[in-house]
């Protein structure tokens, strides 16, 4: 049986930015915006659904993020995740991807490794593309990026469709991997009503007291967290400290305002830009 | 200072890639004042056919390696190849283009060498910054492109960033650097190959937005796939090219090969005609550095009128039927 990790992110929902999500400074009113799952970590996750139901599966579903980041945890089991695992500490705040990918590649191994590795192409806050191949080289195993297709899956190979941007390329390659999954790939489900039954007490244990924590064990309502310390990881090398990159501004975007010249909507005025346009961009023939 | 950009070949056509040629030129004009080398290195089966070119842009030197086990994305074996091509140069700055190559490869160098990248800079600039002496400053749209924000790496070397083909542009005017090539040595390893490629099928493109003057595009207010055909009358009119909005993408008008902005075409013609396009900072990204930009739309305060230099406030499908009868006309 595969072991399958899919690597998701809790994301501000930047597709609705609104009016009142600015900040009078032009900073972003992080608070305001519905926190989302990272919408191709979901295609990433249907992809681990898939090859769990034909060759079977055992899907690890990681986030590292604040404990709020646990919704996309439950979610995940909602929709088919085995396990999954909330990675948190004060001091993984501020990572850049480099210090990200390397907690998640130590968080990997240190649960027993894999065989299958899946992000999604890119997260919607920061649209780099980059913890996944990244995790991959911390790792030192191959990585296939831009997957828009699973075509087949077999005990020992995968062979996936790349969007090559100028050429579309199938790609058949052995384990262990890590394939960045596009929006392309598939639609992911719907979360199964029997499954929400079972999980929708799912929690992680930091907002109980011991006999519920004990009760909760029972079930299996326990959402593991995994801190610094419980990997054993340097300091140095974790969140803003490990963070070789460095945020030095940042500024809303305002538009330029450039000399405006409006024209009315009545076929003089419409004349009068049709003319505009001729004369400076028309090469008048003949 | 010393500055080296990554040589990307076009699979399809084996000549260079346009984003290789801007970037090098890019980083000439960045090292100039302090008398930088630009170094270009490239892994592939065979070397661009126009890679003379580059000479032409500001290039010094270029590293290559080559072997016919490089023909497709073999991304474990080019990591280790260009790693230690970089390390042996020891660079201040390196660049790559935000193609799905260079953003396959790119994570994975920034990775080995335990430096930072920031991913698809829009601008790019060198300036003293506190003790650290002159470092590169990386300019990038984020949050959905709602926020500009500079990102620096004050401490690791080498500084390293990719950018999108089309943010930066390559002069008129040449230069006449002598042609350097430099073979690299390195045992190759066969475990480096991982992937089998079973077939590869290029993708038919039917948009040349790079080689046009006129680019006429269409949004979600063009309200359906029959409207549409009036931007695209609109563009064969003015002999230019047509392209969408996301939204427009999205409500199947037109293909996403034709989409414009953040996750789209960047591009930048004489004259950018916006037909229902509200101007959302993600479409802004691919189209505001053009020349001219005319908006029309029937709500008044659209963002797409703040960065416009024509606009027309009315609905497309009375307007722009007038505007092709005057255009045909005045012609
Ligand atoms: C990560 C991310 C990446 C994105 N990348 C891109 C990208 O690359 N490119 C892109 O375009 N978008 C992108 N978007 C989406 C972007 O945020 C906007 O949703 C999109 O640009 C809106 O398209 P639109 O202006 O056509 O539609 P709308 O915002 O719906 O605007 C339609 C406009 O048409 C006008 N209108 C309606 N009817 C008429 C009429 N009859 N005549 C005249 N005007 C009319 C309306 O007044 C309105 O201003 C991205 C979003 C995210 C989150
Ligand atoms: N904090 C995180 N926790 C888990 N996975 C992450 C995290 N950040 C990024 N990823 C994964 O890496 C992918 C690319 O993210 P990014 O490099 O930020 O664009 C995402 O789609 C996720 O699969």
């Amino acid at each position: 049986m595969k072991k399958i990790v899919v690597l998701a992110k809790q994301v501000p929902d930047t597709a609705n930015i609104t009016g009142n999500t600015m900040k009078e400074d032009g900073t972003v009113n992080r608070g305001a915006l519905p926190a989302i799952f990272n919408p191709e970590d979901l295609n990433s996750l249907e992809v681990a659904l898939q090859i769990k139901e034909k060759i079977g599966a055992e899907i690890s579903v990681i986030t590292m993020g604040p404990p709020k980041a646990v919704e996309i945890l439950k979610q995940s089991l909602y929709m088919g995740a085995d396990k999954v695992y909330l990675v948190s500490d004060r001091k993984f705040a501020g990572a850049d991807t480099l210090a990200t990918s390397y907690v998640l590649s130590e968080v990997i191994k240190n649960i027993g490794g894999a065989d299958i590795i899946l992000a999604g192409r890119q997260a919607i806050d920061g649209d780099t593309a980059q913890v996944g191949p990244q995790v991959a080289e911390k790792l030192d195993i191959n990585s296939i990026t831009y997957i828009s297709k699973l075509k087949n899956i077999t005990d020992d190979s995968i062979t996936v469709e790349r969007d090559g941007e100028v050429q579309t390329e199938q790609i058949k390659t052995g384990f262990p991997v890590l394939l960045t999954i596009t929006s392309d790939a598939n639609e992911p489900r719907y979360p199964d009503c029997r499954l929400m039954l079972k999980h929708f007490r799912s929690s992680i244990e930091i907002n109980f007291e011991e006999h519920k924590v004990e009760k909760m064990q029972e079930n299996g309502w326990i959402i593991p967290t995994i801190t610094r310390e419980d990997l054993g990881l340097e300091i140095e090398r974790c969140g803003l400290k490990g963070s070789p990159t460095k945020v030095h501004k940042i500024k809303s975007i305002k538009l330029a305002g450039n000399n405006l010249t409006m024209y009315g909507d009545n076929p003089t005025e419409i004349k009068k830009m049709a003319q505009s346009i001729i004369k400076d961009y028309v090469e008048v023939s003949g | 200072m010393k500055g080296i950009v990554f040589i990307e070949k076009n699979p399809a056509t084996g000549d260079l890639r346009n984003v290789s040629k801007e970037l090098t030129y890019k980083l000439y004009t960045l090292l100039q004042p302090y008398k930088g080398e630009v170094i270009g290195i490239f892994a592939g089966d065979e070397l661009p056919k126009d890679i003379n070119e580059l000479f032409k842009l500001g290039l010094n030197r270029l590293i290559y390696y080559k072997n016919d086990r490089l023909k497709n994305l073999q991304s474990f074996a080019y990591k280790n190849i260009l790693t230690s091509m970089i390390k042996s140069e020891e660079p201040d700055i390196v660049l790559f283009g935000a193609t799905h190559t260079g953003r396959d490869i790119a994570p994975l160098v920034s990775s080995a060498l335990h430096t930072g990248l920031t991913a698809d800079c829009t601008q790019l600039y060198i300036d003293e910054y506190k003790d650290k002496g002159n470092i590169l400053f990386q300019r990038r749209p984020a949050f959905g492109g709602n926020i500009l924000a500079t990102i620096i790496t004050p401490d690791e070397r080498p500084m390293m960033a990719s950018v999108r083909e089309g943010v930066m542009q390559i002069p008129e005017k040449k230069l006449d650097n002598p042609v350097k090539l430099e073979e690299f040595k390195i045992d190759f390893n066969e475990n480096w190959i991982k992937n089998e490629f079973l077939s590869i099928v290029e993708k038919e493109s039917k948009v040349h937005f790079n080689s046009s003057d006129i680019i006429v595009a269409g949004g979600a207010g063009v309200g359906s796939v029959d409207n549409f055909g009036l931007i695209k009358k609109l563009a064969w009119a003015l002999k230019g090219e047509y392209g969408a909005s996301r939204a427009a993408v999205d409500f199947g008008f037109a293909e996403k090969e034709r989409q414009i902005g953040q996750t789209g075409h960047v591009v930048r013609p004489k004259l950018y005609i916006a037909c229902g396009i509200s101007g959302a900072v993600q479409h802004r990204a691919g189209m505001e550095e053009s020349q001219k930009i005319i908006a029309i739309n029937k709500d008044p305060d659209a963002p797409i009128f703040g960065i416009a230099h024509m606009g027309i406030v009315g609905d497309i499908n009375e307007t722009i039927p007038i505007l092709l009868k005057y255009l045909k006309e005045e012609k």
